[in-house]
């Protein structure tokens, strides 16, 4: 593999956040009864014409500002016609020699080191429909629901050298959409796909190997994965003295390999032509230059700013600005409770853990800034162990209530006081005559036992370094 | 003869397959000669200079920009929907499966 590198550029698909379709007013919410959002635009019928959803055409623009592209001075839309039923009307509305946009770049930091992704173009166009097949039968079942809905595809250029590059930079593109919130991002409901191109070569050639195009991978892992395999695939191949054949490959998940979908034999003839629907459009540069001044902060920018306002380090900076929501939490806790790398630290940590397991975004949860600002109040005070902060966790996440109140009706407040605890140490060193013996002859590990022994007693409530204090006071004294 | 134009046989052939249209051998030679009489004809317009014009994206010259608000619309039923289906299962449209 070191004798190879690998090459990948990638092309994401992204689905627009709108109330009604790109061409029609059509619901575009996911999970409707087959075919029950369907209008006779969007299914082609004849007579019927498509006008261009005003915000799915800001969404897009916005996109591609904040990817630095080049807008299209006159953006027209193209029919690209294909036979197959996704679509109804034989071709899809797509955009070909003039996208929306072009000549972007997107910033990925990796390995401590910043580069450069080259955007080549960033286009809009409708979504297809969703097929569902029935081999047995030799029968495909479809629901026009998806046929479309507002899709922005952005296409890189072959700059990435990793299938960790590549997944870096798809997080990043995620990171942004979300910022801008032009999209939910969702890769299990399909508002975020990804291909990949991907070829290898022997290093220091120039010119690149034939490549394979990547489909069906439907989350970061698989994106990664996907790319490990094919490379090393490819790499194998060419070492055998075989060389790599230009096709289609799918990503099957189950057996973690790319299998053959198609070879470009008879490459795709789309026969483009303009869409005589739709009106050209134009930007304006003062609207341009006004869009850009709306455009929020982003995930870069506030990395940057996260660890110059607040010392954060590169890492933790990083993991908090990656999904905007974390980081306007982290920002609404530290005004109430200003250790900025203890919040980071249980975000990132246990919060991340619970949201994960749930599948959920912080957002939907009942869980806001003034709980954790209060549960780390009440660890600073010693009110509570940090063990017990952890363990009421998930329960103000299920019930949203403060944590003072889980931990006053739960009577879980650390125990202090020497005279609330004493009657526990009596017991223990009644009960445990050999490890005073063995503190005695010197084993000090004696100690750290019997402190376990009042942890237990106490359900982890005792002040373990009052506890230690007392006890060895006492085992020094001859207890 | 600048409106001559020719197309040949596997030209013929490819738009045909493109348009799923299948040709017996006369008529893939009556539209070779077809075909070449309308490139020919169109071919004309070469003849004028359009060194200063602006390719043209839109017969509706002035008109741009012209949109929707981000509303939702009434759909059709799926009911409705369905009866210009060749034939359904429950409510989707059943087709034969289709190998891209």
């Amino acid at each position: 593999m070191k004798d190879y590198e690998i090459v990948i550029g990638l092309e994401a698909h992204v689905q627009l956040l709108t109330q009604s379709k790109v061409f029609c007013g059509c619901s575009t919410k996911f999970g409707l009864a087959p075919n029950s959002s369907t209008c006779p635009v969007c299914l082609g019928l004849p007579g019927a014409l498509p006008v261009l959803n005003e915000k799915a055409f800001l969404h897009a623009i916005k996109t591609a500002l904040a990817l630095k592209c080049r807008i299209q001075d006159i953006i027209k839309f193209d029919r690209k016609n294909y036979y197959y039923p996704d679509l109804p009307k034989n071709f899809q509305i797509s955009q070909y020699d003039k996208p929306l946009a072009y000549n972007g770049y997107l910033e990925i930091e990796h390995n401590n080191a910043k580069k450069k992704i080259r955007i080549t173009r960033v286009h809009l166009e409708e979504d297809a429909g969703k097929l569902m097949h029935d081999p047995g039968k030799g029968l495909s079942y479809i629901d026009f629901n998806r046929t479309g809905i507002p899709l922005l595809e952005i296409v890189s250029e072959p700059d990435m050298r990793s299938p960790d590059e590549g997944s870096a930079y798809l997080q990043d593109l995620k990171s942004i959409l979300q910022y801008l919130k032009v999209s939910d991002c969702n890769m299990e409901e399909g508002s975020l796909r990804c291909d990949a191109n991907i070829s290898v070569r022997p290093k220091g050639e120039g010119s690149l190997g034939v490549k394979a195009e990547l489909k069906n991978m439907n989350s970061f892992k698989a994106v990664r994965d996907a790319l490990s395999y094919e490379a090393e695939r490819q790499v194998e191949l060419l070492r055998k003295g075989e060389s790599v054949v230009q096709e289609t490959r799918l990503w099957n998940e189950r057996k973690g390999i790319t299998e053959l979908m198609r070879t470009k034999e008879e490459t795709h003839d789309y026969r483009y032509f303009p869409e005589p629907d739709l009106v050209p459009l134009t930007v304006d540069k003062k609207e341009i230059e006004k869009i850009k001044r709306s455009l929020p902060e982003l995930p870069q920018a506030k990395k940057k700013r996260f660890t110059a306002l607040y010392g954060l380090g590169k890492y933790d900076a990083g993991v908090l600005t990656r999904d905007m929501e974390i980081s306007n939490f982290f920002e609404e806790t530290i005004k109430l409770f200003d250790k900025p790398k203890k919040i980071a630290n249980w975000l990132s940590g246990d919060i991340a853990s619970i949201l994960n397991e749930r599948k959920t975004t912080i957002g939907e949860t009942r869980f806001k800034p003034a709980h954790l600002a209060e549960l780390l109040e009440l660890i600073r005070a010693e009110e509570i162990s940090g063990k017990i902060a952890k363990e009421i966790l998930p329960e103000i996440f299920r019930l949203g209530i403060s944590p003072k109140e889980i931990v006053r009706s739960k009577g879980l407040k650390q125990i202090k006081d020497a005279g609330e605890l004493t009657s526990v140490i009596d017991d223990v060193l009644r009960e445990n005559k050999k490890s005073i013996d063995d503190y005695k002859k010197g084993k000090k590990n004696a100690l750290i036992f019997l402190v376990g022994q009042v942890m237990r007693k106490t359900k982890g409530r005792a002040n373990p370094k009052i506890v230690n204090e007392i006890l060895k006071k006492r085992l020094d004294d001859g207890g | 003869m600048p409106n001559k134009k020719t197309i040949d046989e596997k030209t013929v052939k490819h738009v045909a397959r493109l348009s799923r249209i299948n040709l017996s051998k006369e008529e893939v030679s009556l539209y070779q000669r077809q075909l070449a009489d309308i490139l020919g004809y169109i071919n004309k317009l070469n003849e004028l200079d359009t060194k200063d014009t602006l390719p043209t994206s839109h017969p509706l010259g002035n008109l741009k920009n012209v949109f929707r608000k981000d509303t939702v619309k009434k759909s059709l039923s799926a009911e409705d929907v369905l009866k210009n289906a060749p034939a359904r299962k429950d409510d989707f449209f059943k087709v034969p499966k289709i190998i891209e």
